[in-house]
């Protein structure tokens, strides 16, 4: 117990000194930003793929001189995918390492468990991928990169009704998830205010294999297009049951739907329909394209939506600390607070009253097997 | 009108799985007076056979299909005669409430064994069958849903043939009315009771593949939901009444897809069952049973 003290206290040594004398070598003292992120554990490629992105923005701010005359140090914590691991790392974060900024999780349940321990220590948070509304909720110190599950529902309403003309859209949702409800509701009221009518309403639960008979339904309602909120297995075969009832309107998802196995199990039937999501690797406006380029090069490896929106929240926490011209946390939240037409590479992100930002998504359609880049849609 | 007979087809086609999974509870309690809970996971099976065998056989043939059926039909067989003599057999004469929980430990042993061998990620079911639609009007009617109904009433025909016309089913009338004066007259229990295990099995696994043609995303649980409602047809139709079973599937099929189809779909499950129980409450041995007094 006693060796195990003193060995305790002897790696302690160096942090207790180099506190004191912060104050002093302040100039030379690297900025510090805490990430944590799956790095092992059952959703190892979320943050796997996410702390690529983020080492990209801190190497690339590095090496043109980073911020405020200091480098950049990135701290990644590995939350090993588990429930209570990233309260612990987070704190260890702020209380030993003392970042400046906390940049995590993609997933909205890790951030929600680590946004009341940033928020009580005042150090902003800032999420890649929490689309879960209450996220941002938890105080105001937490910020996200990512669009929210609502203004989903939003940019696929606008995307019916001005590039795909549609008039009469009946929506299926499922009744079983609080993300599908969400959705179908913000959908409803953008696609009606917009001059658009629902024709028809229809619902399913989650693992439901049969869709016909809402399916017959909405034909028999006369719809020119259904929105479908939901995830892709039941999706695909809602696609694959719509196609055999010889329904040939276009089927409009969310960014549930993107997965492999939405065109393994649905086949020739998802053809043709449009998802909307965060980012298109093959869209061709030239910030993507240049990021792209820059990401294989470093990584060998292309870019997919979570490396993006890691590269972009580490950017956004950056750029934030420029303008604050400190890493004093309150003053870094008001300069976060206050970003406006950020070029983020998934769209320029202005930060909203409740810190969600308003940012483009991009419409996918699946084209020979393959989600294929159609437009952005700004809200 | 388009609509309703539209919804009638996709009923029936639905109604046409539930009713082949309810011969086999329904043949099974017919011999030896139990529910055999695992018969949903022998379902289950079966389209895992059609599966792994659609890997090997080409795709969109009608010999192909032919074959995977005939093959998922015959392993669900043996898979449905192995769990007879290893569970119940062992616990004939026991109470039947024993033999009850086993058949829930069976079933459980399935699914999760499932999970491990074939994993719990959904897979795809291979187009065994070539597809097309048919256009009437404003009916699309698919050949999936054409097997589904053409498979299931042959296979309903060849069992009432097999129950009334031949010699085994001749036993197992008997020996669902008395085994024991069954016994005395030299039927060989054990074999007719191996044999309706079979039976009953093989048209579970006709059931799987069916489905699987028709949802062709399968699962190790994706057994349950389907199970639950062909019983609730079983009982609907009246319990060890063959006839019954098939009625039972029926109407539940095509009850449930009007409800999908309407306003109150949130409600499907709620509102079919609340059928099943009105029917009860007027008819307690179901639909086509007959009500037996327990003689003392």
């Amino acid at each position: 117990m006693i060796p195990a003290l003193r060995s305790l206290a002897a790696r302690f040594a160096p942090f207790l000194s180099a506190a004191l004398f912060t104050t002093a070598a302040l100039a030379q003292d690297p900025i510090k930003l805490g990430e944590f992120a799956s790095l092992t554990g059952k959703e190892a490629v979320f943050g796997q793929n996410v702390t690529k992105g983020t080492r990209l923005a801190v190497e690339e701010t590095n090496a043109a001189g980073g911020v405020l005359g200091r480098k950049i140090e990135l701290i990644t914590e590995d939350d090993q995918s588990k429930p209570g691991e990233s309260a612990t790392v987070v704190k260890k974060l702020i209380s030993r390492e003392k970042v400046a900024v906390v940049l995590g999780e993609i997933t909205s349940g890790r951030t929600l468990e680590a946004a009341p321990i940033a928020q009580a220590a005042k150090v902003p948070l800032i999420s890649p991928g929490a689309t879960n509304v209450e996220v941002t909720t938890k105080g105001n110190y937490i910020f996200r990169t990512c669009f929210i599950d609502d203004f989903q529902g939003t940019v696929m309403a606008k995307f019916a009704r001005e590039s795909l003309r549609l008039s009469k859209v009946a929506i299926l949702s499922s009744v079983s998830s609080a993300q599908s409800v969400g959705l179908a509701k913000y959908f409803r009221e953008r696609f009606t205010s917009g001059g658009g009518t629902i024709s028809a309403d229809q619902k399913y639960g989650e693992g439901d294999k049969d869709f016909r008979a809402q399916l017959t339904a909405i034909k028999a309602a006369g719809a020119d297009g259904i929105f479908i909120p939901g995830y892709y297995a039941e999706a695909a075969l809602i696609c694959k049951q719509a196609r055999d009832l010889g329904m040939k309107l276009p089927l409009l998802g969310v960014d549930g739907w993107e997965s492999p196995d939405l065109i393994a199990i649905a086949g020739t039937a998802a053809e043709g329909c449009y998802i909307s999501t965060h980012y298109s690797p093959e869209s061709q406006n030239p910030v993507v394209v240049a990021f792209n380029e820059r990401f294989q090069k470093r990584w060998g490896v292309a870019s997919n939506a979570l490396s993006v929106l890691g590269y972009d929240t580490a950017m956004l926490a950056i750029d934030a600390i420029r303008r604050a011209g400190t890493t004093d946390g309150s003053k870094v939240r008001d300069a976060l607070a206050a970003t406006k037409n950020f070029p983020a590479v998934t769209g320029s992100i202005t930060f909203d009253a409740q810190r969600n930002p308003t940012k483009s998504a991009v419409v996918l359609t699946v084209k020979n097997g393959k989600f294929t880049f159609v437009q952005d849609v700004n809200p | 009108m388009s609509e309703f007979l539209q919804q009638l087809i996709n009923g029936l086609s639905l109604g046409a799985i539930y009713a082949l999974i309810a011969l086999g509870y329904t043949m099974v309690y017919g011999v030896l007076r139990f529910i055999n809970f695992a018969h949903s996971d022998v379902f289950m099976v079966g389209s895992f056979i059609g599966y792994y065998l659609g890997k090997h056989i080409p795709e969109n043939t009608v010999w192909g299909g032919i074959v995977i059926l005939l093959g998922a039909m015959l392993g669900c067989a043996l898979l449905g005669m192995l769990i007879e003599r290893l569970a119940y057999r062992p616990l004939r004469g026991a109470a039947t409430l024993n033999v009850l929980i086993t058949a829930i430990g069976v079933s459980l042993l399935l699914e999760y064994s499932g999970q491990v061998f074939f994993g719990a990620t959904p897979r795809t079911f291979p187009a065994v069958f070539p597809s097309a639609n048919f256009n009437f009007g404003n009916l699309v009617i698919s050949t999936n849903q054409i097997i589904v109904i053409a498979v299931a009433a042959l296979l309903m025909v060849g069992l009432q043939l097999i129950v009334y016309r031949t010699k085994i089913g001749t036993a197992m009338r008997a020996v669902s009315l008395n085994p024991k004066a069954a016994q005395l007259v030299g039927v060989n229990n054990d074999v007719v009771i191996s044999f309706t295990f079979g039976l009953g099995s093989a048209l579970a696994g006709a059931g799987g593949i069916l489905y699987a043609l028709n949802y062709p995303s399968i699962d190790p649980l994706m057994g349950v939901m389907p199970g639950l409602k062909a019983f609730v047809a079983a009982v609907l139709g009246g319990i060890g009444n063959i006839p019954g079973a098939a009625l039972g599937g029926l109407l539940l099929g095509t009850v449930e897809t009007f409800v999908n189809g309407s306003q109150w779909s949130t409600y499907k499950d709620a509102i079919a069952f609340a059928i099943l129980i009105i029917i009860l409450l007027f008819r307690p041995a179901g639909l086509l049973g007959k009500f037996t007094v327990e003689k003392v």
